[in-house]
């Protein structure tokens, strides 16, 4: 079977590209797509140790329902804030949205 | 060395659809090729979870991600016209991103996932069993008084409060 650390590999990849993507983009539906990726990422991390280290133990796929759970919360509830920011100021760039910097 | 069979053909494709997929979403200008680049990174995901024998989950993978989020990102890039309104793309800190990002791929690589699991003989290489946990197992663990029967109704209380929340604070309240 494939060794695990490919697996881990593999999946650190796509944290750091979803890190890159909320830290480089303007947008906040773009930002919102990188955080999606790197729960993925925590996700295949989840999954692999499961898989590979305690396979008759049911804590990693328990973990990793839960993260499901999470990021649909996380993507309703940021999406809704994105609407009503773009509703309030005709804008979804981040650096726009100002009103508490100081 | 790594024996060239289905089980690691799948694998190179799954992983190939996952990081390219991801590439795709961090540097498209168009944010619907955005989103279509995230739904075949989160189908590549989902096929690795097929690869590590958990069906339901990737069942659920492709309901929720591919399903829900990915549809629910396309509908809002379309109610906010983003894909249109957007020249510049990135931010004036993407070149101090950069090398940030690589640099912490690097230390997860080669100070994490390489020394621990990468040698030969460590744990790791191979599972430490071929029997494995069911989804029978799963819908028992997750409702099962000492295991996770708490965490799980938390959670459904956390999506019904996100639900209610994204009504009302989407709301057009005139």
């Amino acid at each position: 079977m494939i060794p695990l650390w490919m697996f881990l590999l593999v999946a650190a990849a796509l944290f750091c590209i979803g890190a890159y993507g909320v830290l480089s983009r303007r947008n906040a539906i773009a930002i919102l797509m990188g955080v999606e990726l790197m729960l993925n990422a925590v996700n295949i991390n989840l999954v692999a140790f499961w898989r590979y280290l305690t396979p008759l133990n049911m804590s990693g796929q328990a973990f990793a329902a839960f993260v499901f759970v999470v990021a649909a919360a996380e993507a309703a509830i940021g999406l809704a804030i994105i609407i009503a920011v773009y509703r309030n100021r005709r804008s979804v760039v981040v650096e726009d949205v100002n009103l508490l910097k100081w | 060395m790594l024996e060239i069979n289905g089980q690691t053909i799948a694998f190179f494709v799954f992983s190939v659809f996952i990081l390219g997929g991801a590439l795709g979403v961090v540097t498209s200008h168009n944010l619907i090729h955005s989103a279509l680049y995230l739904i075949l990174s989160l189908f590549g995901v989902a096929g690795f979870f097929v690869l590590l024998s958990a069906p339901f989950l990737a069942a659920v993978q492709v309901l929720v991600y591919i399903g829900a989020i990915a549809i629910l990102i396309i509908f809002s890039v379309m109610l906010t016209r983003s894909m249109t309104a957007l020249r510049q793309v990135r931010n004036q800190q993407w070149w101090l991103a950069l090398p940030v990002v690589v640099l912490l791929f690097a230390l997860l690589a080669v100070g994490v996932i390489l020394p621990v699991w990468g040698a030969e003989g460590l744990i790791g290489s191979e599972p430490v069993s071929d029997i494995v946990a069911t989804t029978a197992d799963l819908g028992v663990a997750l409702v099962d008084g000492n295991q996770y029967v708490l965490p799980f109704e938390v959670a459904s209380v956390l999506l019904t409060a996100a639900m209610i929340g994204a009504i009302v604070v989407a709301r057009d309240d005139e």
